[in-house]
């Protein structure tokens, strides 16, 4: 059983510049041709001051930070029984390239359902940008199967 | 983008363009994991993932939201999405071809609208069920 204190623990925050040739490549793995994501021109003709962070990039930009094993170390889990359970973006502002993005995790909840089988940890998330403006809130529903 | 939608001129019912992804390749699955920065070896390395009690690797289950988020994106554009949410069902597998689908199930005041998003594979199994409120003018 993950210990239930950590509710509500408060995860190192951390901030990650948005870099453009990220952008163009998450692009290209995830198929994405729409030129606004890939193009500067494109996206300035879309009223974007530069190339935008698409809707997704956020979970991958949470995934910069200095150690990404930080809360899987804290709870004691076993990164081959994780599952990705859920995921939810709330949107605020948008964000570019060239942007330098602080994320605030925090563990929300834990709890577990079928008898402690399937263990469930909430992360939240805060996303601001470099001039404080709330960008996103993230949560994160991680599943750990024991057994 | 061809013609943006009017929140007058939607209706619950309405219908987002569906998208359909190549299947899903090895070459798809380490592109993405270079790009996402998810370097879990589960999704790459087949000798780890058999270790770990898989068949074979699998794909990551953000490729597939992405997937959902590029449906919504080409309906209107993103400063117009305020929230994008799903929930993980089913594993997806190499070779699998995924179609991304979006409906909308219901018109909110503040002009919003909540929209239906599903992710299948080619028998229809479901992989992801999602959900998105967007804003229009």
């Amino acid at each position: 059983m993950i210990d239930r204190r950590h509710i509500g623990h408060a995860l190192p925050p951390f901030t990650v510049a948005v870099e453009a040739g990220r952008l163009r490549f998450f692009a290209k793995a995830t198929g994405n041709t729409d030129p606004v994501y890939v193009d500067e021109a494109a996206a300035r003709d879309a009223g974007h001051p530069q190339l935008p962070v698409p809707p997704t990039f956020l979970f991958c930009l949470e995934m910069e930070q200095p150690n990404p094993a930080a809360m899987r170390e804290l709870l004691g889990i076993d990164y081959r029984r994780l599952l990705h359970g859920e995921q939810h973006f709330r949107y605020h502002a948008m964000a570019y390239a060239g942007d330098r993005l602080r994320f605030e995790p925090r563990i929300a909840d834990i709890y577990d359902k079928k008898g402690g089988a399937l263990e469930f940890v909430r992360r939240e998330t805060r996303v601001t940008h470099q001039n404080g403006t709330l960008v996103a809130e993230l949560t994160c529903v991680t599943v750990v199967r024991h057994g | 983008m061809v013609e943006v939608p009017r929140y007058d001129d939607v209706q619950v019912g309405t219908e987002l363009p569906p998208l359909q992804t190549d299947p899903i390749s090895r070459l798809t699955l380490a592109l993405y994991c270079g790009a996402s920065g998810d370097h879990n070896p589960i999704h790459v390395d087949t000798d780890f993932a058999r270790a770990a009690g898989m068949d074979d690797v699998f794909a990551h289950g953000m490729l597939g939201m992405a997937c959902l988020a590029r449906v919504v994106t080409s309906w209107v554009p993103q400063q117009a999405i305020r929230m994008l949410g799903t929930r993980f069902v089913a594993i997806t597998h190499v070779g699998d071809r995924i179609t991304c689908t979006g409906r909308v199930v219901e018109k909110l005041g503040d002009r919003q609208v909540r929209v239906e998003l599903e992710a299948h594979d080619q028998s229809g199994i479901v992989k992801l069920a999602g959900e998105a409120l967007v804003e229009l003018t």
